[in-house]
């Protein structure tokens, strides 16, 4: 991350950088968007008790509703750090 | 038929008001018979850059609570004939305007016989912007080539794909990205985000890119859509965009740097 923050200021394409963060936050609130109230607050307290035993970053859960035919499927995925600190 | 165009955006300042008057008069210029109203209850401000401000004697509030009729309200524009406005009112409840309130002003609006309605939307998700949006047929989405807008323009899009009528019915409202105060020699240079850019975030084509242009201010000063300007770049371009709602096929204009000759050197700055 720091080595591209380095380049793309020396660029200056702010622009990418924009395009690059919309993608990214878009793709997120538009998966949230027709989501049941209750799923951030879920996401929230998965994060708070897995992070009793793992150490992973705060967006390390990822809680999205999916339809699947006539069922609705709820797809909760956590990344785990590469190596224990 | 009347069709209903809500102008809208989310976030304030990107231009809507400039472009539900500029689309309004570029509608009854191209014959068409046409109602623009304002739905910021509170902070009117479309009678301004319509220039009949001083010609408000009842408003859209009046009208959907009886104490005026449709015809005592609708401000006739100097310029064109076929051209009304219905101005907000000034008043500061929030909840002066319902659901059955305004379906009733745009069913009287159109069964005298108007071709378009144009609703223009004030800022923000909260009541006023979901009526202006709600009996909509089309909707124009302003956005500035900036990440706030940008971000601000998607949650509309939802909106208008779940909390319209047509979305409670199944159907669809056609939607169409409008672009304003675009710069080509900065997305040139990397620190703005290109009509590409914009598409391919929001999933959707531009009818129109609207230039930055200093005649955008000048029409506003003095109460003259911006689209009356032909000889201003920004005029120019929401002349095509209406084109283009009307049907037309026209290809982008001042959408890349201009390479300025000796003469234009000498005579602009």
């Amino acid at each position: 991350m720091g080595i591209f923050d380095f380049l793309t200021q020396r660029n200056k394409n702010t622009a990418n950088v924009a395009k690059n963060r919309l993608r990214i936050l878009i793709e997120q609130e538009r998966g949230l968007r027709d989501a049941p109230d209750y799923l951030p607050l879920l996401q929230r307290e998965l994060l708070e008790v897995i992070r009793k035993y793992i150490n992973v970053d705060v967006d390390a859960v990822k809680v999205d509703l999916h339809k699947d035919g006539e069922h609705n499927l709820l797809d909760i995925s956590v990344a785990l750090p590469e190596k224990e600190s | 038929m009347a069709e209903i165009i809500v102008v809208t955006s989310g976030k304030g300042g990107v231009g809507k008001t400039t472009t539900s008057a500029s689309l309004a008069c570029g509608l009854a210029k191209a014959g068409k018979k046409t109602a623009v109203i304002d739905f910021d209850v509170g902070l009117r401000n479309l009678d301004l850059i319509m220039g009949c401000e001083r010609r408000v004697v009842y408003d859209f509030v009046n009208v959907v609570h009886g104490e005026a009729n449709l015809k005592q309200a609708l401000i006739k524009d100097k310029r064109f004939e076929n051209l009304y406005v219905l101005a907000a009112s000034q008043t500061r409840d929030k909840d002066a305007l319902t659901k059955e309130g305004v379906e009733k002003v745009l069913n009287d609006i159109a069964a005298e016989g108007f071709d378009f309605i144009v609703c223009d939307s004030p800022a923000g998700i909260e009541k006023g912007a979901f009526l202006a949006m709600y009996f909509a047929d089309r909707a124009v989405v302003v956005v500035n080539p900036e990440v706030s807008s940008v971000r601000d323009s998607d949650r509309i899009l939802g909106l208008l794909a779940s909390k319209t009528r047509k979305a409670e019915n199944g159907e669809r409202v056609q939607e169409h990205l409008l672009l304003t105060r675009y710069s080509p020699e900065r997305v040139e240079k990397g620190d703005m985000l290109s009509i590409d850019d914009v598409q391919e975030i929001l999933g959707l084509n531009v009818i129109g890119v609207i230039p930055e242009s200093p005649e955008v201010l000048q029409s506003s000063n003095s109460g003259v859509p911006v689209i009356l300007d032909e000889t201003s770049n920004a005029g120019m371009a929401y002349v095509d965009a209406v084109a283009r709602i009307l049907g037309e096929d026209k290809p982008l204009r001042f959408t890349t740097v201009e390479k300025k000759g000796f003469f234009s050197k000498m005579f602009r700055s």
